[in-house]
């Protein structure tokens, strides 16, 4: 049996067609052509839910245009789908190089995503910004990567310390420790252990579950028993609603006075309107919350702009924790463009290694391994929550920032008094 | 059916154009899609000795894969071992694992194989969370030492690889097809009691079939954390894999080693033109509807339709379409 | 005391939990236990019918009083995905495994891209004013959103046996399971008795949606984690044993919650997988099926 000459001609020219299209494009750049920005956003799977960085990337190179462009040619963006896959991170970023031509890179959102893109970067002598990735540089030490959250140095057992600290500061002696068997929170966990040790708390429990686990009231009763005065929780968002559905349910206990530190979800609307009053008392890590002490230039026009959009697209309406941080990515880029006056990937990075961006999450200094010099993720505990309505999230006073200290705008209310 | 002349000329060819292939191609773009698209080529292939040949439908393809993508980044990052090692070692570890479930489904049919094939995914994929030198969810770091100078490039040299295992696979596939392996397997495939009585040993032949198809699927597994510099269990054990393993050879049609090679080609490389053309929401649900389509318009796939056409066969009350 | 307080109140929960893994796999038990169509695309249609019952609860409707209308639009859904798939192989004559296995994935990915489409990738969740609190009887505590859903499986499962058993209908669907051609014999047509069944399936994956949703929220993606135990449970069953399934399900999520509260909650997932794997190799037919 044979496929014969002709099917297989016409398969191959659709084909190559495909392939050969982008090409076509960057095959006729010259100056006045558009400067190309490229990355892999998961629009599909199970990251699907920071879909909305897209809006991030968007507004900023919008701004960028309507501002006359960078060295005065358009910004343009690449962006593909990467299915929330690693499997598919390699080939689409040897896309956005080789093929595309892109000048510069946002990395795909995570670590997971990001490990299989940084070898290329660094190979290729690429510079590329991180976005939300954790660690992702701690072993390659690539020159020319850089940071677009805030974990701060050793981010990835230092992350959420802020916890840990307040833990201290409010003299509490035993902590519990619970994660999901991911990267993310596994290493903070393992940080916070280290941390607790060191300042003398004592670990009364430290447990691991899969993230796939939907019953948390094994995990909650004997949490009760290990009778805890702090409780580090990282979580994703189902497990994040199971446990705070747990604590009005099972509860954790009258020796609680400090509940969360790194649970990821209540950062969305869609949970922070699903649960409701349920979160009052909790202190959880946040990149962004319209605190008085968080006034940034320009943080607050993006953000009704994002809204806008966001309503469009059915996607996560308040926006305060990926997209601001996407938009500051792209102003590291263009910052570093324009004060250069280059696209000259190494006197970028030297620019950018040596000269703090001011950006819409405030001003950003970078160390030798492309991380924030100064950790700013925010503790900040949840208050007076009445009702599901999601307005109430976009005033101040509700997710009150109790660490770091320089952006503090109130103190922490031990666990069950908050809740009463 | 191409003769074993041709067929050797071929694939020694084809091999040997690979190999240059690296001179004459710059970009790299390519060697990291035609990987991609020679990974499943193998797959499919090695799905299809089980699945297509003696009608054994594996659900769990990605246990195979996974299977064989932690062996060779274990052997890599503890004893830095070279890849035709890791190759090897992920062979025979997909085959003992091929063996192991064919003795625990040795006498259950249909579709409670398949389904104990998907429990061995979820097995598998728990213990390498729970392995702490697996990395557990975080996954392992993969940077091997760098690739011969020849190929200019890891990719290049991956892609080159995942050639050669493609061609072995599909040579083995060929031989099996021709042999009486290939007899016993149709025989089982087409009323396991009667091939019983006629003196086929089905139980050792399934166990066969177990065997070499395992022992592919996880050579497969092999090259990928060279080329992705990193494992998790999430990609290791994808769903995506075990979907393509089945749908590939499908579309191609399971009677003859070309269909899952031509459904590969096909649904492989449609999938990574619209990666990086499409790139919405709209690239799955294109996979999806063509599945649909296929099962709907070409149940025994390309083969099976272009050989309808061929015979003069009318099937269907409409006028089948050629393809393209 | 410790100890006997943890296993109660594992064995509640674990057995809630189970209840609801039988509401999710119920529909499959009919399509794939009795029909022996391996309808992957089952969690999908549940999720799909969660979704429905979210934007019902939007508006104020209780989720499983909107579950239970929605069952009706559901069951027509069914009819027409039965017509569809039996249009494409069943009346050629072509139906195999593969074939079938490879078209319902198709239809999961649509399902999912479809509600991603329409819902955009959010969870999504419902209100009711029982979420969030729970049944204390002595030192057991069960929340009511695993309470009220788990409630649910029994009178399901009881209204389906009785169907099953009682009435003409499912006289007639137990033996289009048992022999096809004696049925079509006796002058019933066999496929408008599957169609019929197919209808109930995706009817009955409504009802699992909203149970799914009132237990914890939901994205477009969720069926993925839920096929493999779904499928799971069917079989450790015994394909066709609707009681069965209950059982079945409930072994699994006690177990899952025992490992979970005393062993580590890591080993979790593998369980429901290792018993499956450990009857399929001694006792093939499932717990409750006929020997083959």
């Amino acid at each position: 049996m044979k496929i014969n000459r002709r099917e297989f001609a016409v398969l191959g020219a659709g084909v190559s067609a495909g392939l050969a299209m982008p090409a076509i494009w960057t095959g006729a750049r010259a100056q006045g052509q558009p400067i190309r920005v490229g990355c892999s956003v998961s629009l599909t799977g199970a990251l699907a839910s920071t879909k909305n960085s897209l809006i991030g990337y968007e507004l900023w190179r919008d701004d960028v245009n309507a501002a006359g462009g960078l060295l005065g040619r358009k910004v343009e963006l690449v962006v593909y789908d990467d299915q929330s896959s690693p499997a598919a991170v390699p080939g689409i970023y040897s896309k956005l190089v080789d093929v595309d031509k892109v000048d510069l890179l946002f990395s795909p959102y995570g670590a997971n995503l990001t490990a299989t893109v940084m070898p290329l970067a660094k190979q290729r002598d690429r510079i590329i910004i991180g976005i939300l990735t954790l660690a992702s540089n701690d072993r390659l030490k690539h020159d020319k990567f850089f940071q677009a959250a805030p974990w701060g140095p050793n981010g990835a057992e230092d992350w959420a310390r802020g916890f840990f600290d307040l833990a201290i500061a409010n003299k509490l002696q035993r902590i519990a420790i619970i994660a999901a068997d991911t990267e993310f929170s596994k290493t903070a966990a393992a940080g916070g252990k280290r941390v607790s040790e060191a300042a003398g708390l004592k670990v009364v429990m430290n447990q691991v579950y899969p993230p796939t686990l939907n019953d948390f009231s094994a995990i909650l009763r004997n949490l009760k028993a290990a009778e805890p005065e702090a409780v580090f929780l990282c979580s994703y968002p189902p497990d994040s609603t199971a446990m705070v559905r747990g604590l009005s349910e099972i509860g954790v206990g009258e020796s609680v006075k400090l509940f969360g530190g790194g649970m990821v979800g209540p950062q969305y609307a869609s949970l922070l309107q699903t649960l409701g009053p349920a979160l009052n008392g909790i202190v959880n890590f946040h990149l962004y919350v319209p605190e008085p002490t968080l006034k940034f230039q320009g943080i607050e026009g993006f953000l009704t702009r994002y809204q806008a959009i966001a309503k469009e697209r059915q996607v996560d309406p308040l926006g305060f924790y990926i997209p601001p941080f996407c938009y500051a990515a792209g102003q590291m880029l263009s910052e570093a463009v324009k004060a250069t006056g280059t696209l000259e990937e190494a006197k970028l990075a030297q620019w950018l290694h040596g000269n703090p961006v001011e950006t819409i999450v405030g001003k950003i200094a970078f160390n030798e391994l492309g991380d924030w010099t100064e950790r700013r993720v925010l503790m900040a505990q949840f208050r007076n929550i009445a009702g599901n309505d999601l307005e109430q999230f976009r005033q101040a006073g509700k997710q009150v920032v109790l660490d770091p200290p320089a952006l503090k705008s109130g103190d922490l209310v031990p666990f069950a008094k908050a809740r009463a | 059916m191409m003769r074993t002349g041709t067929f050797a000329t071929i694939a020694v060819l084809l091999g040997a154009a690979g190999f240059l292939l690296p001179q004459v191609v710059a970009n790299p773009y390519y060697f990291y899609a035609g990987y991609v698209v020679l990974q499943y080529i193998v797959i499919a292939t090695g799905w299809n000795i089980l699945g297509g040949y003696a009608g054994y439908i594996n659900f769990g393809t990605s246990a195979f894969f996974g299977a064989g993508v932690y062996t060779s980044a274990y052997l890599m990052q503890a004893f830095e071992a070279p890849l035709v090692v890791q190759i090897v070692a992920a062979a025979l570890v997909g085959v003992a694992l091929g063996v192991a479930t064919g003795y625990l489904t040795l006498r259950i049919q249909g579709v409670y194989f398949s389904i104990a094939t998907l429990a061995l995914v979820v097995v598998l994929e728990t213990v390498v969370h729970n392995t702490e030198a697996l990395g557990g969810a975080s996954g392992l770091t993969t940077i091997g030492p760098p690739p011969p100078a020849w190929f200019k490039g890891q990719t290049q040299y991956v892609f080159c690889v995942m050639l050669v295992l493609a061609l072995l696979a599909v040579v083995i596939a060929r031989w099996i097809e021709t042999s009486w392996l290939g007899r016993g397997f149709r025989a089982i495939r087409a009323s396991e009691p009667a091939a019983e009585s006629c003196g086929v040993p089905t139980l050792r032949m399934k166990l066969i079939a177990c065997a070499i198809s395992g022992g592919i699927i996880a050579a497969a597994g092999a090259p990928y954390p060279s080329y992705a510099y990193h494992v998790e269990p999430v990609s290791a054990f994808g769903l995506l894999i075990a979907l393509n393993a089945l749908a590939m050879p499908l579309i191609g049609g399971t009677r003859s080693w070309m269909g899952p090679v031509i459904g590969a080609v096909l649904l492989g490389t449609i999938q990574q033109v619209a990666t990086v053309t499409i790139s919405s929401e709209y690239n799955i649900l294109a996979v999806g509807l063509l599945l649909i389509a296929f099962v709907v318009a070409a149940p025994e796939g390309l083969l099976g339709l272009l050989s309808a056409v061929r015979g003069g066969v009318r099937w269907s009350a409409k006028p089948a379409r050629k393809p393209a | 005391m410790m100890l006997i307080d943890l296993a109660a109140n594992a064995l509640a929960s674990g057995a809630a939990l189970g209840s609801i893994y039988a509401l999710l796999a119920m529909g499959l038990a009919i399509t794939f236990g009795l029909l022996h169509v391996p309808n992957v695309a089952h969690p999908a249609i549940v999720v799909a019918g969660a979704y429905a019952v979210a934007l019902a609860n939007g508006y104020g409707a209780d989720p499983l009083l909107a579950a239970l209308l929605l069952t009706v639009p559901f069951y027509v859904l069914g009819l027409g995905f039965y017509t569809f798939y039996s249009r494409a192989f069943e009346l050629r004559g072509r139906g195999n495994s593969l074939q079938s296995l490879t078209l319902f994935f198709g239809v999961a990915l649509v399902i999912e891209i479809g509600l991603v489409i329409a819902f955009g990738t959010d969870l999504r969740s419902v209100s009711v004013p029982y979420v969030g609190q729970s049944l204390s009887v002595g030192f057991v505590t069960l929340p009511y959103r695993f309470l009220v859903p788990a409630l649910v499986t029994p009178a399901v499962i009881l209204a389906l046996w009785l169907y099953l058993t009682r009435t003409h209908g499912g006289l007639a669907l137990r033996a289009v399971a048992h022999d096809e051609r004696a049925l079509s014999i006796s002058g019933i047509d066999p496929s408008s008795v599957k169609r019929h069944a197919f209808g109930l399936a995706t009817a009955l994956a409504v009802l699992a949606g909203a149970a799914l949703i009132i237990t914890g929220p939901v994205d477009p993606f969720t069926d993925r984690s839920l096929l493999g135990r779904v499928f799971a449970v069917v079989v450790l069953a015994g394909l066709g044993s609707i009681p069965g399934t209950l059982v079945a399900a409930v072994l699994i999520g006690v177990a899952e919650a025992f490992v979970t509260t005393f062993v580590s909650p890591s080993w979790a997932p593998g369980v429901a997988f290792a018993i499956l794997l450990g009857t399929l190799g001694l006792r093939p037919s499932g717990l409750f099926g006929a020997s083959r």
